[in-house]
């Protein structure tokens, strides 16, 4: 009995851990395995060393993916970043209201991205959408057709996302801005600081750690965009919207060409790890001193 | 974080500012309703209404027909059957799902504060960075280990998939919340006598109601809103809501019946705008006070 009782938190543990084991860590290698063979349409074991690497840094599209990825992720955490701290710091103002407000904002995070991707992606249709609105309103040479542009499609990419996510980062800010302690507001404002210096040069800089939650959450998501750019412009027009995700899926499942597939799967690891393994290291090391 | 000791930052109280602030806020409420907007008002209206008319009007005529056919017939791939079945397997692949790594992550985030042992800061550290891997790092060997098991295309398989993706969020917010809980209460059972499971359940399964709410919606929202697992694994009669969906919109066999798109669009959103409505201000709230932080 106390033999089992020593053992039970362990065996308790242990089906998480195993479930974890296999289908996180076990195929990260598995995956990695496969991106040093010569696996095309099935898994297969050939080595052929860093050929895939080599193969996929030579190809346009996985370069397209790249810089896609690259404004993408700038534009989007810049501009959910500077939108979520603007709107928190008008919310936190003693906003009548703010109880109505504040759901109205977060609500699109509860969505599916397949769903804003349906709803932008007629809403930006030249042919039904906003530039026909501005049409029937007499403005006829309104011009908005990003999403059938192949230099512009990306961004249209990012004001979906924006949309999605920029309310929850505006209460993660705002959290943030609760927790100040208004007694260095008040000395502030009897010194006479004007409230934009205030914000400038005491509260903002107290939303390091806010700042840092917000990039690594975003900076994530936006490695893992996926199901947003499938619905919204499907990987195009042409493949003028590639990110890595769709075309680890497209060159894994589609093209046959598992080994190249598998080794953006790792580049995308790689991005994502270089990004969460410090701040987790320096989270849980702070967690530990407090 | 509670309203009873927050404190705002209200640094001016000109009305001219004020004014400024309380329209810039609303501008940014028709920002975020407006997409909302466009989806309900057109999935009233006939097809010909949103072709040859503005999609920010609302219906001339109303409809309910948009509806019936996303729900009951429009073409979903090969089959006229509408969204209502792939409905009826996002629940059965979800409901499952979200249980089990709920209950799992209670009792992991128990063990790993309460009944530490050598090395168990290694295992939760492994569980905490699988909550970030990009999951295309998984889908090749987890084709091929479904296919291994048997379970390639069932739903057992997609709640196995959604298990595994999901317990390592729920075993961080479990510890993070149970870390803050008074040891010496356990300590105390356990010399009366309290068994294991006797302890999780009387005495802190009582208080873990905010940490169970914030679980629950993180799970759900996330695995119905799954996409990426649903178009890898899902076969013949268990594929998911958000792929139907996809198909739904981006089939490009026929006339584009964009009001059946919207009325499925929101159906789609329906449960995890519920959920959100019912309890997202716990879920704000629990997420902000503990699960952020590490």
């Amino acid at each position: 009995m106390n033999r089992l009782q020593q053992w039970l938190p362990r065996l308790v543990l242990a089906p998480s851990f195993f479930v974890i084991l296999v289908f996180v860590y076990a195929f990260i290698l598995y995956t990695g395995y496969l991106s040093f063979t010569d696996s095309r349409m099935l898994p297969s074991y050939g080595w052929v060393g860093f050929e895939n690497y080599t193969k996929l840094f030579a190809l346009r599209h996985w370069n397209t993916a790249l810089v896609n990825l690259a404004i993408f992720g700038v534009l989007y955490i810049g501009i959910c970043s500077v939108l979520g701290l603007f709107l928190a710091i008008l919310l936190d103002q003693k906003i009548r209201g703010e109880g109505f407000i504040r759901p109205i904002y977060l609500y699109p995070m509860a969505l599916s991205f397949i769903v804003t991707g349906t709803a932008w992606k007629w809403f930006l249709d030249p042919g039904i959408g906003i530039e026909n609105t501005f049409h029937n309103l007499g403005w006829t040479s309104f011009h908005f057709d990003w999403i059938k542009d192949r230099n512009y499609a990306i961004y249209t990419v990012v004001i979906a996302a924006v949309w999605q996510s920029s309310g929850f980062v505006m209460a993660m800010f705002l959290a943030g801005l609760r927790g100040v302690d208004n007694e260095i507001i008040k000395a502030a404002q009897i010194d006479g600081a004007s409230p934009a210096r205030i914000y400038r040069k005491i509260i903002i800089p107290m939303m390091r750690p806010v700042f840092l939650s917000a990039f690594v959450v975003l900076a994530h998501l936006a490695i893992k965009a996926y199901d947003l750019v499938i619905a919204l412009t499907g990987g195009g027009p042409g493949r003028a919207t590639e990110v890595p995700a769709t075309f680890m899926y497209s060159y894994t499942f589609t093209r046959n060409q598992m080994g190249v597939g598998a080794s953006s799967a790792i580049i995308m690891m790689i991005m994502v790890f270089s990004i969460i393994i410090p701040y987790l290291y320096s989270e849980l090391k702070s967690g530990d001193n407090r | 974080m509670t309203r009873s000791i927050s404190q705002d930052n209200a640094v001016s109280s000109s009305r001219m500012t004020r004014a400024l602030i309380y329209a810039v806020l609303l501008v940014f409420v028709f920002y975020y309703l407006l997409p909302l907007y466009v989806m309900v008002a057109n999935s009233f209206k006939p097809l010909d209404e949103i072709r040859g008319g503005d999609l920010m009007a609302l219906p001339k005529v109303w409809t309910l027909a948009p509806w019936a056919s996303a729900w009951s017939s429009a073409q979903i791939g090969v089959e006229p059957t509408g969204l209502k079945p792939y409905f009826i397997n996002s629940i059965l692949i979800v409901v499952p799902a979200v249980f089990l790594s709920t209950v799992f992550g209670a009792l992991n985030g128990y063990v790993l504060t309460k009944w530490r042992f050598k090395g168990d800061g290694i295992v939760f550290g492994m569980m905490l960075l699988s909550c970030f891997i990009p999951f295309q790092i998984v889908l090749i060997p987890a084709a091929k280990v479904l296919g291994f098991l048997g379970l390639a295309g069932t739903l057992k398989g997609l709640i196995l998939i959604h298990f595994s993706a999901g317990i390592g969020f729920s075993t961080l917010f479990f510890r993070n919340y149970y870390a803050a809980f008074p040891t010496e209460l356990i300590k105390a059972a356990q010399i009366d006598g309290a068994s294991f499971f006797q302890i999780f359940r009387r005495i802190l399964l009582p208080s873990s109601a905010p940490i169970i709410v914030v679980t629950v919606i993180w799970q759900f929202t996330n695995q119905w809103n799954d996409f990426l697992f649903g178009a890898s694994f899902s076969g013949f009669g268990t594929t998911p809501m958000t792929v139907a969906l996809n198909n739904l919109v981006n089939s490009s066999t026929g006339v584009k019946e964009y009001n059946v798109h919207f009325a499925g669009a929101i159906l789609a959103a329906l449960p995890t705008l519920l959920v959100y409505i019912v309890a997202g201000k716990y879920f704000v709230r629990g997420l902000m006070a503990g699960a952020v932080k590490g």
